[in-house]
C-alpha cells in the first residue's frame, strides 16, 4: 500500500528544484530511448526543445498552437480550483465554434471587423450553454459533472458533423462536408509586422491571451469571486460556514470555463480554418486539462505550460521532418515529460508512505 | 543539499553545452547540391501495415528506390486536417522541399494557403478539387476496381445479398457503389446491394459492427469503402467473402479476401518528380473540373488488382475479362442506358456519363437498395 501524506510545509527550495529535476529525468530517459532506437540523441533533443525557438516564425507558430490551450486552460483552472471537474472543454470548444460559425455564415457579406465581437460573444454563449447542461444537472440532481461533460463532447462532435454534412454544407463543395467560407468580417487576420510581413500564422487572436492572463490573475487573486472559488476548492466546509453559495459558484465556474473554451473555438476557426468542417478541434479541450494542471492552476503557470506543450508538439513535428523520427517515439517522450513534471509536482506537496496492506 | 548543488551544476553545464550544439539539419539548405531533389510527404496517419496511408508509404518507397540518392524524402505523419497541416506544409516548404505531396482531402485549403506563400515550390494534393499555378491534384479511379468487385460478387453470391460499407455519402464513395452495382448487374440481375454508412474512414470497431449487421441480414459478400481490415476479419470468421481496400489485405483474411483493389501511387509520384527534375512540371492538361489533373486507373497502373483467390477458375476468368475490358476501354462502366433505383433515366442508351457527371453523383443506380442520405 502506498499512501500520500500532505507535507506540512512545502519547501521553498523544492518549488524550484522539483521542476528542474523533472526535466533532468525526462532528458535522461529521452537520451536513453533515442540512443537505444538509433537516433542521434542530442540532435533529437535539440529538435524537440530548441528548434521550435530557432526562427522567429517558428516562435510565432508556438504561440498560435498555445493560444487555444491557454484560453481553455484558464477557464478550466477556475473549475478545478473549486473542485468542479469539467472534462468536456473539447465539446464546449466545438459548440462555441459552431454557434459563432452559424452566425458568421448567416451574414455572408459582412466586412467590418466589429462583427468579430458578435461572433466571439456567440462563441462564449455557445460554449457556456454546453457547459450549463452539466452545471444544472450537478446542482439540481447531483449528477456527476465528469461523466456528463465528457459524454457531451461526443454529442458535440457528432452534432457539428451533422451540421456541416447537412444544413450548413456548402452546395459548391461537391458533397464534401465543409461549410461555405466565412465572410471577411468573421475572419481573424494575421498580424502584419512592418518590414517583415507575416510571421507564420500569428494572428490577432493572440491579443486575447495577452488580455486574459492578467485579468484572470486579478480575478483569482484580488477579487471576492476568486476568493470564494479558492475557499470552495481548498476547504468546502469553511466555504459553507462562510455562507458561500456552493451551487451558484459551481454554475458560474462551469459557465466561465465553457464560455472560454467556446471563445477559443471561435478564434481557432476564424483565424486558422476560415470555415466549419467536421473536425475543428484536435484535442485542444483535452490537452488543456494537462495544461491547467501543469500550470499549477495559476494563470501565469498556464501561460508557460501552454507554451511548453505547444513547443514539444511542434518539436516532435520538426524531429520527424528533419530526422524521420516517428510520432510514436516523440509521443512517448511527451508522455515521459508529463509524467515527471506531474510527479515532481505531487512529491513536492505529498510524502509517500509505504505501509503494509491492511484490509 | 550538497548533492542538489552538484546536480544543478551538472544540469547547467549540460544546458550550456546543449545551447551551443548546432542545428545541423538546417545547414544543407544553404549548401544544397543541385542534383538532389527534396521531396516532402504529409500523411494523415501513421502508415501502419494496411490501408490508405500505407499505400502512400509504399509509393514513397518506390520513389526512394527509383531515385536513390538523387532524392531526399521527408515525411510527416499523423497530421490533423486543420491548422497543424498548414504549419507542417509550410515547414516542409521552408525546409527546402521542392515538391510536396499532401495525401488527404482535408489538406486542400492548407495546401493552397501555403502554395501562395511559396510560388517556387510545387504542390501535389491528393483527391482535392481546388488547384492553382503551383498546386496540381491527383486521384485514382477507384471505381474501376469496384466494377470488377461487382462482377465477382454477382457470380459468387448465393443469397443475392451484398453488404456494402461506405465511409461518407460523398460523390467518390457513391460512384464506387454505382460502379459496383453496374458490375453486379452485368452478371446477376437478381442480386442487390445494401449500404451501411460507417461515417468514418477508419474505425475498426464500427466497420466490424457494420459487417456483422450485413451478415446477420443475410449478405454473403461484403465490400467496403472504409480503410481497416476489420470487415474482412469478420467475413473470415463468419464464413463470408469480401474485398480488400487500398492495399492487399489477404494476410488479414486469407480465406475471405476475393481480391483487393490496390492504390498504386508510386508511378504518379515518380512521374511528377521526374517532371520537376527536368523542369517540365506542370499542372497537366487534365479536365478543369475536379476529377484531378491526374486521374488514373487500371490502365495507367495507378489502380492494381491483386491476385484473384478463393473463387472458382470460371469466376476468376470473368473477373479477368472485366479487368481487361476496362483496360482496353471495351467496357465503359457508366455507359447508358443508366437508370437510377427509383426508375428515373439518368442517361439514354448510346451516351455515357463524363468525368464531371461522376463527381455530381447523388443517386443510386439500379441494384442498390435505399437512397443516398442527406
Amino acid at each position: 500500500m502506498i499512501t500520500f501524506i500532505p507535507r506540512d510545509k512545502v519547501s521553498k527550495n523544492w518549488i524550484i528544484i522539483a521542476p528542474i529535476l523533472s526535466i533532468f529525468f525526462t532528458i535522461f530517459f529521452g537520451l536513453l530511448i533515442f540512443t537505444f532506437l538509433g537516433y542521434n540523441p542530442l540532435e533529437t533533443l535539440y529538435q524537440i526543445f530548441v528548434s521550435p525557438f530557432s526562427r522567429i516564425d517558428r516562435i510565432s507558430d508556438i504561440l498560435v498552437k498555445a493560444c487555444p490551450l491557454i484560453i481553455i486552460g484558464t477557464g478550466l483552472m477556475l473549475c478545478f480550483k473549486s473542485n468542479v471537474w469539467n472534462i468536456g472543454a473539447e465539446g464546449q470548444f466545438i459548440m462555441g465554434a459552431l454557434l459563432a460559425g452559424f452566425i458568421a455564415l448567416s451574414f455572408p457579406n459582412i466586412e467590418t471587423k466589429f462583427f468579430l465581437l458578435i461572433t466571439i460573444f456567440a462563441g462564449f454563449v455557445g460554449g457556456a450553454l454546453w457547459a450549463f447542461i452539466p452545471a444544472i444537472l450537478k446542482t439540481k440532481l447531483n449528477v456527476n459533472e465528469i461523466l456528463v461533460s465528457l459524454m457531451l463532447v461526443y454529442v458535440a462532435m457528432l452534432f457539428i458533423d451533422f451540421i456541416v454534412r447537412g444544413p450548413l454544407r456548402d452546395p459548391m463543395s461537391f458533397g464534401f462536408p465543409l461549410s461555405k467560407p466565412y465572410p471577411e468580417g468573421a475572419l481573424i487576420n494575421k498580424i502584419p509586422f512592418p518590414g517583415i510581413g507575416f510571421l507564420g500564422q500569428l494572428h490577432y487572436g493572440i491579443l486575447l491571451v495577452v488580455l486574459l492572463i492578467p485579468v484572470s490573475w486579478i480575478f483569482v487573486n484580488k477579487t471576492l469571486g476568486g476568493f470564494k472559488i479558492n475557499v470552495l476548492g481548498s476547504a468546502p466546509q469553511a466555504a459553507k460556514f462562510a455562507g458561500f453559495k456552493q451551487h451558484s459558484i459551481t454554475i458560474t465556474v462551469l459557465l466561465l470555463s465553457g464560455g472560454l473554451a467556446g471563445v477559443a473555438g471561435v478564434i481557432e476557426v476564424s483565424a486558422n480554418i476560415g470555415q466549419l468542417q467536421p473536425e475543428v478541434s484536435f484535442g485542444y479541450g483535452f490537452t488543456a486539462i494537462i495544461v491547467a494542471f501543469l500550470g499549477r492552476l495559476s494563470p501565469i503557470g498556464i501561460l508557460f505550460a501552454g507554451i511548453i506543450i505547444a513547443t514539444v508538439k511542434l518539436g516532435a513535428d520538426n524531429a520527424q521532418m528533419t530526422m524521420g523520427i516517428p510520432k510514436v517515439v516523440t509521443g512517448l517522450f511527451e508522455g515521459i515529460l508529463l509524467f515527471f513534471l506531474l510527479t515532481g509536482e505531487t512529491l513536492q506537496k505529498y510524502k509517500i508512505k509505504w505501509s503494509e496492506g491492511k484490509k | 543539499m550538497r548533492n542538489i548543488v552538484i546536480l544543478l551544476g551538472v544540469l547547467v553545464i549540460g544546458a550550456v553545452g546543449f545551447l551551443f550544439y548546432q542545428d545541423k539539419s538546417e545547414i544543407p539548405v544553404a549548401e544544397k547540391e543541385t542534383s538532389v531533389t527534396k521531396v516532402g510527404f504529409v500523411y494523415l496517419t501513421t502508415p501502419g501495415d494496411h490501408g490508405w496511408t500505407y499505400a502512400h508509404e509504399l509509393g514513397k518507397q518506390m520513389v526512394e528506390k527509383r531515385f536513390g540518392k538523387d532524392v531526399k524524402v521527408s515525411v510527416v505523419e499523423n497530421v490533423p486536417e486543420g491548422p497543424d497541416a498548414t504549419r507542417v506544409i509550410r515547414e516542409l516548404a521552408k525546409g527546402g522541399n521542392e515538391i510536396i505531396f499532401t495525401t488527404s482531402f482535408g489538406y486542400m485549403d492548407p495546401t493552397l494557403k501555403v502554395a501562395k506563400e511559396f510560388p517556387d515550390v510545387k504542390f501535389e494534393h491528393i483527391t482535392g478539387y481546388k488547384r492553382s499555378k503551383n498546386v496540381a491534384t491527383g486521384n485514382i479511379r477507384f471505381y474501376e476496381g469496384r466494377y470488377i468487385q461487382g462482377v465477382v460478387a454477382g457470380l459468387m453470391t448465393k443469397t443475392n445479398k451484398i453488404g456494402y460499407i461506405g465511409a461518407y455519402p460523398i460523390a467518390e464513395v457513391i460512384m464506387g457503389i454505382n460502379a459496383f452495382a453496374q458490375g453486379l448487374r452485368s452478371v446477376n440481375q437478381d442480386a442487390t446491394i445494401s449500404v451501411i454508412w460507417a461515417n468514418t474512414w477508419y474505425d475498426p470497431v464500427k466497420e466490424a459492427d457494420s459487417a456483422k449487421v450485413h451478415i446477420a441480414e443475410g449478405a454473403d459478400i461484403l465490400a467496403q469503402h472504409t480503410d481497416s481490415p476489420a470487415m474482412l476479419q469478420i467475413a473470415e470468421k463468419e464464413g463470408a467473402l469480401g474485398f480488400g481496400q487500398s492495399t492487399d489485405m489477404s494476410a488479414f483474411a486469407p480465406k475471405a479476401q476475393l481480391f483487393a483493389s490496390i492504390n498504386n501511387w508510386g508511378p504518379y509520384y515518380i512521374k511528377k518528380i521526374e517532371e520537376l527534375r527536368n523542369g517540365k512540371w506542370n499542372t497537366g492538361d487534365g479536365p478543369d473540373h475536379w476529377a484531378g489533373n491526374v486521374w488514373g486507373g487500371l490502365k495507367s497502373d495507378m489502380l492494381i488488382i491483386s491476385k484473384f483467390q478463393n473463387m472458382p477458375d470460371e469466376v476468376a476468368q470473368k473477373a479477368q475479362e472485366a479487368l481487361d475490358g476496362i483496360k482496353t476501354g471495351k467496357i465503359n462502366i457508366f455507359a447508358g442506358p443508366l437508370i437510377d433505383n427509383t426508375g428515373k433515366e439518368i442517361i439514354p442508351a448510346g451516351k455515357a456519363l463524363d468525368d464531371g457527371a461522376l463527381w455530381g453523383m447523388n443517386y443510386y443506380l439500379q441494384g442498390v437498395d435505399g437512397k443516398v442520405p442527406g
